[in-house]
C-alpha cells in the first residue's frame, strides 16, 4: 500500500540572464526562484497494482518517485509505503524497494554484469538460494544468458536496460519504481520489457509505479493512470476513462495530448 | 560486513580490468624510485654526516612509497564518487539499504588497497634486489614491524577519511576539482610525498607532523626503516588514531548535512 497525502515540495532554482555581465553580477547577488514541484498531491495505490504516472516534462513525476524512494524529503505532507515513511526509515524501506532510473545506470561500467549483480546480492543480503532462483527466472524472462558475462559498457541500450531491470528485482522487492524504463529502446526491447513487467506483477504481485512518456507503455501495462501537471494531480482513472474524457475516437496518446492542452500544462 | 567485503572484491575485479594502467603505473614507479635513489645517493655522498635519515631508512622509505603509492597518494581520487554527486547517479546509491558514508568509505578503501596489492610485489622485489644501502631491507625488530603494520592500517583510515571529507564537500559545490587542486599539493608537501619530512626545516617538520597529512605515509614508511621508533613512533600512531576518528566524524556529519539539502535534478 502506497499512500501520499497532501505532499508538497518546492525547489529553489538559480536564475540569471545570459551573458558575461550577468554571470559576473551573479557572483555577488544570486537570484533564486521558487519552483513548486509538487502541490498537495494525494493518492493511494493498493498492493499489486500497476500504475502509470504520466505528465509533461517537469510536471513532478520524478520528484514523486524520489520522495517515494526516500531520496528527497518533501516540505510537507504524509507519505507511507507499506507502513514506512521513506525518508525516515530509509534503510528498511529501500530494502523492500526496487528502482530503475531509465536515464542512469546502476551497473558497474567496466566489469561484467554478473559481478554487479553479485554485489547487489550482498548489499541486499539476498540468501544464495533465493538469489539463484531469481537470477534464473530473470535470465530466462529477460533473455540475459549471453549478456551476464559482458561488461556493462559493451551492451546496447536495450540490453543494458534489461540488465538494469534484473538488477532492481534480485531482492524480490514488493514495490518497483520504473522511471522511464523504455526510453530509447527499440520495438523488440520495449515489448520484451513490457511483457516482463506484466509477468513480474502477475507472478509476484509486485506493485509497480511506472513513469513514462510512452503511451503505449501505459496502454499495455497500466490498469490505472495518474496524470500530474505543474505539480498537481489532475486525474486519477483508467486509460479507458482518459480516452472517454477526450471524446471521439482518439488513441491514448492523442487523448493525453488533448488533456495536456485542456489543463493548460 | 559481508557487503563491505563484496565492495572490496568488486574493486579488485574492476582493477584487474585495467591492465594497461597497472603496467604503466608499475613502470613509472620503478623509474621514479630509481631516480629518487640516484638523487639522494648523490646528496648523501657529498655530506653523509648531514643527512637527517640513515641511507637504509631512506631507501626503505622510497621503495615502499613506490610499492604502495595507491595506499596513500591523496590524488588517487575515486572519480566515480565525486562524479556521481555531480551527475546525480548518487540517486541509485541512496536507494540501497546501506549507509552512504559507510558504502563510500568501503569503496574508496577497497580501491586503494586493491590497486596497491596488484602492483606492490614487483616493486618490492626489485627494491630488495638492489644492493645495500640503497635497497629495500627489513632491518627492524618484529615489534617495530608490528607497529609498521598497525600504522599502515591506520594510515589507510586517515587517508580514506580525508577523501570522504572531500567527497562530502562535493554536495556543497558545483565541481569538486577546485578542492582537489588545493588539497593535492598541500598533502604532497606536508605528507612527505615530495621530500620525506625529516628533510624539512625543524619548525616546518614539527608542524607537518601534527597535521593530518603527517599522519599518512610519513608514519609507516619511517617506522619500517627504523627512522621513527620508540616513544616518537607511538606518539605518531596516537595522532593517526586521533585524525582518523576526527575526520571520520567530521565527514559523516558533513555528508548528513549535504544529503539533507541535496536535490537530484532531471530525469
Amino acid at each position: 500500500m502506497i499512500e501520499m497525502e497532501g505532499v508538497s515540495k518546492t525547489y529553489r532554482v538559480r536564475r540569471r540572464e545570459a551573458g558575461l555581465g550577468n554571470a559576473v553580477k551573479s557572483l555577488f547577488s544570486r537570484e533564486y526562484t521558487e519552483i513548486p514541484a509538487l502541490r498537495d498531491v494525494t493518492f493511494a495505490i493498493p498492493d499489486g497494482q500497476i500504475v502509470g504516472y504520466i505528465g509533461p516534462n517537469g510536471a513532478g513525476k520524478s520528484t514523486t518517485v524520489k520522495i517515494l524512494s526516500g531520496i528527497l524529503r518533501p516540505d510537507c505532507g504524509v507519505c507511507r509505503v507499506n507502513g514506512l515513511v521513506p525518508w525516515e526509515d530509509r534503510k528498511r524501506h529501500v530494502a523492500r524497494l526496487g528502482v530503475v532510473f531509465g536515464q542512469r545506470s546502476q551497473l558497474w561500467w567496466d566489469v561484467p554484469v554478473i559481478d554487479s549483480l553479485e554485489l547487489l546480492r550482498d548489499i541486499y543480503r539476498v540468501p544464495e538460494g533465493r538469489y539463484r532462483e531469481n537470477l534464473d527466472r530473470l535470465t530466462e524472462l529477460l533473455d540475459l544468458a549471453d549478456l551476464l558475462r559482458t561488461p556493462a559498457r559493451m551492451l546496447s541500450l536495450g540490453q543494458r536496460m534489461r540488465c538494469e531491470i534484473a538488477a532492481a528485482l534480485l531482492h524480490s522487492p514488493e514495490v518497483l519504481f520504473l522511471d522511464e524504463p523504455t526510453i530509447g529502446l527499440d520495438a523488440v526491447s520495449k515489448l520484451k520489457v513490457r511483457e516482463f513487467i506484466l509477468e513480474q506483477n502477475r507472478l509476484c504481485g509486485t506493485t509497480v509505479i511506472l513513469t513514462t512518456h510512452d503511451m503505449q507503455d501505459v496502454d499495455a501495462l497500466c490498469s490505472r493512470v495518474l496524470l500530474i501537471g505543474k505539480g498537481r494531480l489532475l486525474l486519477d482513472g483508467t486509460t479507458a476513462e482518459i480516452r472517454a474524457m477526450a471524446g471521439e475516437n482518439l488513441s491514448t496518446e492523442e487523448s493525453v495530448a488533448d488533456l495536456y492542452r485542456r489543463f493548460g500544462i | 560486513m559481508k557487503k563491505y567485503l563484496s565492495f572490496f572484491k568488486m574493486r579488485l575485479i574492476a582493477s584487474l580490468q585495467y591492465r594497461a594502467a597497472a603496467l604503466a603505473g608499475l613502470s613509472t614507479q620503478f623509474v621514479w624510485g630509481g631516480m629518487e635513489v640516484l638523487l639522494y645517493r648523490a646528496l648523501w655522498s657529498a655530506h653523509p654526516e648531514r643527512f637527517p635519515m640513515g641511507a637504509e631508512a631512506l631507501a626503505a622509505y622510497i621503495w615502499l612509497q613506490q610499492a604502495f603509492l595507491t595506499f596513500f597518494a591523496l590524488w588517487q581520487w575515486d572519480r566515480e564518487l565525486a562524479e556521481s554527486v555531480r551527475n546525480g547517479t548518487v540517486a541509485y546509491e541512496l536507494t540501497r539499504p546501506t549507509d552512504l558514508y559507510g558504502m563510500w568509505f568501503a569503496k574508496s578503501l577497497a580501491q586503494r588497497v586493491s590497486r596497491g596489492l596488484l602492483r606492490c610485489a614487483p616493486v618490492i622485489l626489485l627494491g630488495a634486489l638492489i644492493p645495500a644501502p640503497w635497497g629495500l631491507r627489513l632491518r627492524v625488530s618484529p615489534a617495530a614491524f608490528g607497529l609498521f603494520l598497525l600504522s599502515t592500517a591506520l594510515m589507510l583510515l586517515v587517508v580514506c577519511s580525508m577523501s570522504m571529507l572531500t567527497y562530502a564537500l562535493c554536495f556543497f559545490v558545483t565541481d569538486h576539482r577546485g578542492i582537489v587542486t588545493v588539497l593535492t599539493p598541500l598533502a604532497d608537501f606536508l605528507g612527505g610525498a615530495i621530500v620525506p619530512l625529516p628533510f624539512l626545516p625543524e619548525g616546518l617538520r614539527r608542524f607537518a607532523e601534527l597535521t593530518p597529512f603527517g599522519a599518512m605515509q610519513n608514519v609507516p614508511l619511517r617506522v619500517f626503516g627504523g627512522d621513527l621508533a620508540g616513544a616518537a613512533a607511538l606518539r605518531a600512531v596516537g595522532l593517526q588514531v586521533f585524525w582518523a576518528a576526527a575526520m571520520t566524524a567530521a565527514g559523516y556529519a558533513l555528508m548528513r548535512a549535504g544529503l539533507r539539502r541535496t536535490v537530484i535534478a532531471g530525469g
